[in-house]
């Protein structure tokens, strides 16, 4: 289980998440909305480690980390080790070929045995479709194709929580199904996922609770049910506004 | 003139099998190890302590880019013997001319290299870092693991032309009595009086040397960039 308490950070002067209180449980999928520039990503970031809030408590089952006391080396390997980024630019590593970046993690990090890693790697391949692209370079894969070898690399760590910021807002409408495709699947064998996007009907389709932020503010956060069905009047006119623009 | 050509070739091609180009590869391969260990230091994130030492590089640098080559030559042969140090070296530090050849050429293209390995680094999208980062890698694999090996590629270009500038700065090394290809071309002139040919000749043969480069860069650039399909 993963769980926020207070959770604070500026940008200098701007505060882009105040007072965040939320969990995200196992094995559900938690999509996070909002407007662009709400805090979003800084969430999701802080979740890595790759933002650094400046107080807050961070539970991670059974660990709690406070930021206002900043988290040891080792500590933050570790929760970086079970929680694994997917970016909106997939940010592969293009001097390896696609398997070689789905093994780097496993073998570099986790450091199992090389053989077991790469029949895995294969597998996670098939999974997302692109078994035939393991020995090329990622500069010949198309977007799609290159956020799906992300997603593999991310599930190659074998993970407690995938966390995917925005994957398939740089691709066209025909290249974001195949990936959310990919995602949709991996969401219903149960996986604890966290996913920001600005795709509402994907966002209705496999979020398991939904977390609404404005202003770095939480504005809703509750089961996915109840966020398409509420009265606040700022969130219901988000949620028509974003499903114009989906027509 | 093809008699004093055939007669001197060989002698200035012995001087550059045992000078020049030992010179130029042992104070390059000394100056990139000095280039990494400069890059990295400079562009480390620790603090504290670390501070002075970040200082220091970033001073050597300096001081090595801002000087030129020829007077730190003479500084570190002529001028070191000068350099008395209580306990360490009462009568002065006297360097034999190869080994105060060596440092000097060293130390000049660390400086040179370390910023090109520096830039090289620096221009690695901020997305490789957080890919690392985000696997759990520490900084230190993130850096030999993802972002060397990319920098490498986008630093050969660069460093190819310090290894090219050094073989022809080596001819500076004539000033504090190495026996290198260009001495020994002044020497021949001396006794023949064709310096117009003389030099030639050397210039031509430092071309030769250089062009070899040029062409192994060639086929680095290609092997390191197998990845980059529309490599430019
Ligand atoms: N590194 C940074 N330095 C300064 N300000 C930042 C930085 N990162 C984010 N911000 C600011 O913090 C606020 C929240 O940014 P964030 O990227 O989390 O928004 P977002 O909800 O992900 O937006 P989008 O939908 O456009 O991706 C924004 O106002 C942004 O300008
Ligand atoms: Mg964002």
């Amino acid at each position: 289980m993963l769980k926020l308490e207070k959770l604070n950070k500026s940008f200098g002067e701007h505060r882009a998440l105040v007072d965040i209180t939320t969990t995200f449980p196992e094995h559900q999928t938690t999509v996070i909305l909002g407007p662009s520039g709400s805090g979003k990503s800084t969430l999701l970031r802080s979740l890595n480690l790759l933002e650094r809030p400046e107080s807050g408590k961070y539970f991670f089952d059974d660990d709690v980390f406070d930021f206002a006391e900043g988290i040891s080396v080792k500590d933050t390997l570790n929760i970086r080790k079970q929680t694994e980024m997917v970016f909106q630019g997939y940010n592969l590593f293009p001097h390896l070929t696609v398997l070689k970046n789905i093994m780097e993690g496993p073998v570099q990090v986790l450091h199992r045995p090389k053989a077991d890693v790469e029949k895995e790697a294969h597998a996670l391949l098939a999974k997302v479709g692109l078994a035939d692209k393991a020995d090329v370079y990622p500069n010949q894969l198309s977007g799609g194709q290159a956020q799906r070898v992300a997603i593999a690399r991310s599930l190659a760590m074998q993970p407690k929580y995938i966390l995917l910021d925005e994957p398939t807002s740089a691709l066209d409408p025909e290249l974001e199904l195949e990936v959310l495709k990919v995602l949709k699947q991996i969401s219903t064998e149960k996986r604890s996922m966290i996913i920001v996007t600005h795709n509402m009907a994907f966002a209705r389709e496999v979020a398991d609770k939904i977390i609404f932020v404005e202003d770095g503010h939480i504005l809703f956060d509750g089961p996915n049910e109840r966020f398409f069905k509420t009265d606040n009047k700022r969130i219901a006119d988000f949620i028509s506004a974003m499903t114009f623009a989906n027509i | 003139m093809w008699d004093i050509i055939v007669n001197a070739t060989p002698q200035l091609v012995v001087a550059g099998l045992k000078y020049t180009i030992p010179i130029s590869i042992v104070s390059f391969l000394l100056g990139l190890i000095l280039a990494l260990i400069t890059a990295l230091v400079r562009l480390s994130t620790k603090k504290g302590p670390f501070r002075i030492l970040k200082a220091i590089f970033r001073f050597y640098v300096w001081l090595f880019r801002s000087t030129p080559l020829l007077v730190q030559l003479f500084i570190v042969y002529f001028g070191l013997p000068y350099l008395k140090i209580a306990g360490i070296a009462p009568d002065g530090i006297k360097l034999t001319p190869l080994v105060a050849g060596i440092i000097t050429f060293s130390l000049n293209t660390g400086a040179y290299c370390s910023e090109t390995i520096r830039a090289s680094i620096l221009s690695i999208p901020k997305g490789q870092w957080e890919a690392a980062y985000s696997m759990g890698m520490t900084r230190s694999k993130a850096l030999s693991r993802i972002i060397l090996p990319q920098a490498v590629r986008v630093s050969l270009p660069p460093l190819a032309n310090s290894f090219i500038g050094l073989v022809k700065d080596t001819s500076l090394a004539a000033s504090i009595t190495i026996v290198e290809m260009f001495e020994v071309s002044q020497q021949i002139a001396a006794e023949n009086y064709q310096p117009l040919i003389m030099y030639c000749l050397v210039a031509a043969l430092y071309a030769v040397a250089c062009s070899l480069l040029s062409w192994l860069q060639g086929y680095l650039e290609k092997v390191t960039s197998r990845y980059v399909t529309n490599a430019d």
